[in-house]
């Protein structure tokens, strides 16, 4: 405001009784998103702030040791249980976003181009399974990969084997396919928002610059979709490295993951500042990991003129 | 629109694969109904008869019973307060411009992209570590957190295409902000908040890790199932509660969905 | 002008941070008066409507409706109504609904009520719809319904924000006849922001022309159109041929300048007149030149040849160079003497009647900081 307009609205008599009946926007929306912003930091910000605190502590039964020192960042690092459930647990989700990314993109492509009037039914017909229970869906794959379960009874009852296989069930190979499972409609869903936001007539102009169909899918489309295609990486990678009920339930030995040594560690264990230290090398690691998918895949996509 | 459709004829196997897919994310889920009817202690093939036994030793199991009504009370709250806190923040996000917006929505949204166990694990620690007592207040405080974004989605867009001249019109008419709030906000975005209620009661009740962490001695239906599931014997029993819960989840978000569309509807109406 | 005065805005300023959407609007506007407020896009008009209105408040100046000091009073309380651009029908309420939204705060009993809905609906030509639903409505249906809902208030001042400006040609015209039939009908002050000139002209007692958060000028249709004031209002309303003319003399409140191969043309001294080096800008419509046809002659000519033809149906639009004019001349002739067949590169004469020209004015820029 320049001091020519101060001066004339102090002269003002109207201004001087003039109350303004509406706030500024700025303040009225900060009021508005304070409530649902605070439960947030209280919940959630906090906690992880207190977690990453008592990583840096050590616990004697029930007393907390509060000086400050990096030994269980130490332990969680070196020994060599759990840098293999790290390795472990990073490879599982880094494959299973994979897995799901190529799996669902086809799927989210097919809806948001031909579609049709019905693109919202597809959506919503794809979609709904992984809102319903969780614990159920990975139960319901314990019944199928099974010894006695869906798949080799099945397989037996058709005479394509013999015995049962023994190979479905307890490894990582399960947990990998029932994750990518539960996860595959989770992938579609960016995908498909950022797909749909693809101005049609950029495809039609490379079409009618030349380009055959699959040209202008790998020159236009692949790239303008890549933010959904990040997206809905991350959405699956970043859940999926601490998975703790597929792993327990169909992982066995072979399967297990690092959330099931962090749940060890606030149940019988009772070393909360090694649960700490876990959780957080967790989602460095992680962090780390989704970085380079990221950039990988910004490289890649970049090369393709 | 041609240009567009003949790729289809390049990817003939494109609707095949489509087709695949659906069977392959629908089929592990319908397995569960089919061995809940089957009259047999373990889930083999070939089926062995149609029975409702398993439905029926539900009945009388009033350890089930008791996790149902805590699971009943846990989504009621859960969905409640998130649906308000939900459209505290989109009312935010939708209608003002203010600094820190982004970085206020990023941090409510944040649950979708954390690995469940440790926002679990951190929110046990604070609850413990103030003194407090898990019980199903907890549970209800922890499931909030993580239905919040996904009853802001629902919001968000329930009051993103709603036409801000709609609320001056009305003041225009001589209504006061209240009346307004009465009279056009809230029936135009209705169907949005009644969605939001039911997926995030959906979500509460099929939710296991934040309830494992979080409850105390009452347990909920997903956390009652879990204890279950050492039990050989009890399998087609769980079998058929999960069914249960299947079809009221499949249910809810089904209606969540129509009402979804019927407001967005009404909004993008506004608009000639 | 009317007699009395219902809207008065007094050295009214609007300040978004350092930018200027109103830069000290003084106005006065006429009980019973349809005026416009006419200029291209982000001149400043809707933010001047909605101050009146209510839902902007503007950094400086005061604003009084019917005589009452209106700033401090919010939208609800003023006894204005306002014809949103979106139409801002209520998606959820029937169109009875939607008119007697207003009303319902007064408490009318249930009969009255649904006359003046009644009344209301037929003034606006949509008897008997009252229980479609809002979402069946079409476009013109909708402007109806919110000019009904609106006007049903009785309010002292009816604000329009370009109501017409989404309704495709030919709709858009007849509901410009019926807003001014209205408009006689109801008698009560209309204000209308709008960007299509002719809408302004055809439907107005006065017009305000707008630049930049200032006004131009304010006069009625017909003095705005045959007397603009500045260079922009003569451009911005049909089109104009400008020239620089050299000033010979001043007389009282006369100037007489030399247009050229025009001639000597004299032109009345405007208040604050004062030439640049001694040049003026003036100017004359392109309808105002006419082609001369086979022997005719006339008092003041001027030879020509046609440098580009477009034919519009009705008219066609010549562009003809003159020898010592730098610019070449617009001219609109009807196509009823075979203007349309002019080949281009064809020698014409062109007459002028010199008391057709204008002295435009030249505004300082306009600054936003």
């Amino acid at each position: 405001m320049t001091a020519a307009a101060f001066g004339t609205m102090a002269d003002t008599p109207a201004a001087q009784r003039r109350r303004p009946w509406m706030r500024s926007e700025e303040a009225r929306g900060l009021a508005m998103i304070s409530p649902t912003f605070l439960y947030a930091l209280a919940l959630l910000f906090l906690p992880v702030l207190i977690v990453i605190a008592y990583s840096f502590w050590t616990q004697d039964y029930l007393d907390i040791d509060r000086t400050f020192t990096l030994e269980n960042y130490r332990q969680a690092l070196t020994e060599p249980i759990y840098r293999d459930l790290f390795i472990r647990s990073l490879w599982i989700s880094l494959t299973v976003s994979v897995a799901t990314v190529v799996f669902s993109y086809p799927i989210a492509w097919f809806i948001s181009f031909h579609g049709g009037v019905h693109k919202n039914l597809w959506l919503f017909l794809v979609t709904v399974p992984c809102w319903t229970s969780y614990l159920l869906r990975v139960m319901s794959w314990k019944v199928i990969l099974g010894y006695g379960g869906v798949m080799n009874t099945g397989l037996i009852s058709l005479g394509l084997i013999d015995k049962p296989l023994t190979s479905l069930l307890y490894n990582s190979n399960a947990v990998v396919i029932t994750l990518v499972h539960s996860w595959a409609a989770f992938a579609i869903l960016p995908i498909y928002v950022s797909l749909q936001k693809i101005d049609r007539t950029l495809i039609e102009a490379a079409r009618d610059l030349g380009d055959s169909h699959l040209r202008a899918f790998l020159r236009v489309t692949l790239p303008l979709s890549l933010p959904g295609v990040i997206s809905a990486f991350l959405i699956v990678m970043i859940p999926t490295v601490g998975d703790f009920v597929t792993p327990r339930l169909v992982g066995g030995k072979d399967g297990m993951m690092i959330a099931t040594a962090i749940q060890t560690q606030f149940g019988k264990g009772a070393n909360w500042p090694l649960g700490a230290a876990l959780s957080v090398t967790t989602m460095v690691l992680v962090s780390l990991a989704a970085a380079a998918v990221v950039f990988a895949l910004k490289f890649t996509v970049r090369r393709i003129r | 629109m041609s240009l567009l459709a003949r790729p289809l004829r390049f990817i003939p196997w494109l609707p095949a694969y489509v087709a695949l897919y659906f069977f392959f994310l629908y089929l592990p889920i319908l397995l569960l109904p089919i061995f809940s009817f089957n009259n047999a202690a373990t889930t083999t093939f070939p089926l062995a008869g149609f029975t409702t036994k398993w439905y029926g030793s539900l009945v009388g199991n009033s350890v089930m019973l008791e996790a149902a009504g805590n699971s009943l009370i846990v989504g009621i709250a859960v969905s409640l307060l998130s649906t308000t806190l939900g459209i505290c923040a989109a009312r935010a996000i939708t209608r003002y411009r203010f600094r820190g917006q982004r970085a206020a929505a990023s941090l409510i949204m944040a649950p979708l992209f954390l690995p469940e166990i440790i926002v679990a694990v951190s929110l046990l620690m604070i609850v413990l570590a103030l003194g407090l007592e898990l019980s199903l207040i907890t549970v209800i405080l922890g499931q909030t957190v993580f239905c919040i974004p996904y009853a802001m989605s629902v919001l968000v867009s329930g009051f993103e295409g709603f036409d801000r001249s709609l609320e001056e019109a009305s003041y225009d008419l001589g209504e006061s902000a209240i009346g307004t709030f009465r009279r056009v906000t809230l029936p135009v975005v209705a169907p949005a908040i009644v969605s939001s209620l039911l997926v995030s009661f959906t979500i509460s009740l099929d939710e296991f890790i934040l309830a494992f962490f979080l409850s105390g001695t009452e347990p909920t239906l997903p956390v009652y199932i879990w204890g279950q599931l050492r039990f050989a014997a009890k399998l087609p029993g769980v079998l058929a509660l999960g069914t249960i819960m299947f079809a009221a989840s499949i249910l809810m978000l089904t209606l969540a969905e129509i009402l979804r569309r019927r407001a967005e509807r009404r909004t993008q109406m506004a608009h000639f | 002008m009317a007699d009395r005065a219902m809207i008065e805005i007094e050295n009214v300023s609007k300040f978004y941070g350092i930018y200027k959407a109103l830069d000290d609007i003084s106005l006065t506007i006429g009980e019973g008066e349809f005026f416009s407020l006419l200029g291209p896009s982000g001149c400043g008009k809707t933010t001047l409507l909605r101050s009146i209105a209510g839902f902007e408040t503007p950094t400086a100046g005061e604003i009084l409706i019917d005589g009452v000091p209106s700033l401090a009073l919010p939208p609800n309380r003023r006894p204005t109504n306002m014809v949103f651009q979106s139409y801002a029908i209520f998606p959820h309420l029937d169109v009875a609904e939607n008119v007697a939204y207003g009303l319902k705060r007064l408490k009318l009993p249930a009969g009255e009520e649904r006359k003046r809905v009644a009344d209301a609906l037929d003034q606006v030509r949509l008897s008997g719809l009252g229980q479609r639903k809002a979402n069946e409505l079409s476009g013109g249906q909708r402007q109806r319904v919110a000019l009904a809902r609106a006007l049903v208030m009785r309010p002292k001042v009816l604000l329009l924000d370009e109501p017409l400006s989404a309704l495709d040609k030919k709709l858009r015209e007849e509901m410009q006849v019926e807003l001014r039939t209205l408009q006689k009908a109801v008698g009560i002050t209309f204000i209308l922001v709008t960007h299509d000139q002719y809408e302004a002209l055809a439907l107005s007692d006065r017009i305000a022309v707008m630049f930049g958060g200032r006004i131009a000028q304010v006069a009625t249709p017909k003095e705005i159109y045959q007397r603009p004031r500045t260079r922009e209002v003569a451009d911005f309303l049909g089109g104009m041929n400008f020239l620089t003319a050299r000033v010979i003399g001043e007389k009282g409140n006369a100037v007489s300048v030399d247009a050229a191969r025009f001639g000597a043309v004299h032109l009345d001294k405007p208040k604050g007149f004062a030439a640049t080096n001694g040049h003026v800008t003036v100017g004359i419509r392109p309808e105002r030149l006419r082609l001369l046809w086979d022997d005719d002659r006339a008092p003041h000519e001027l030879a020509g040849r046609i440098e580009n033809r477009a034919y519009f149906g009705e008219v066609t639009h010549l562009t003809v160079g003159v020898d010592g004019l730098e610019q070449p001349l617009s001219m609109v002739e009807t196509n009823n003497y075979g203007a349309d067949d002019l080949p281009i590169g064809a020698e014409i004469r062109l007459a002028f009647d010199p008391d057709a020209f204008v002295l435009l004015a030249e505004d300082p820029p306009v600054s936003r900081v």
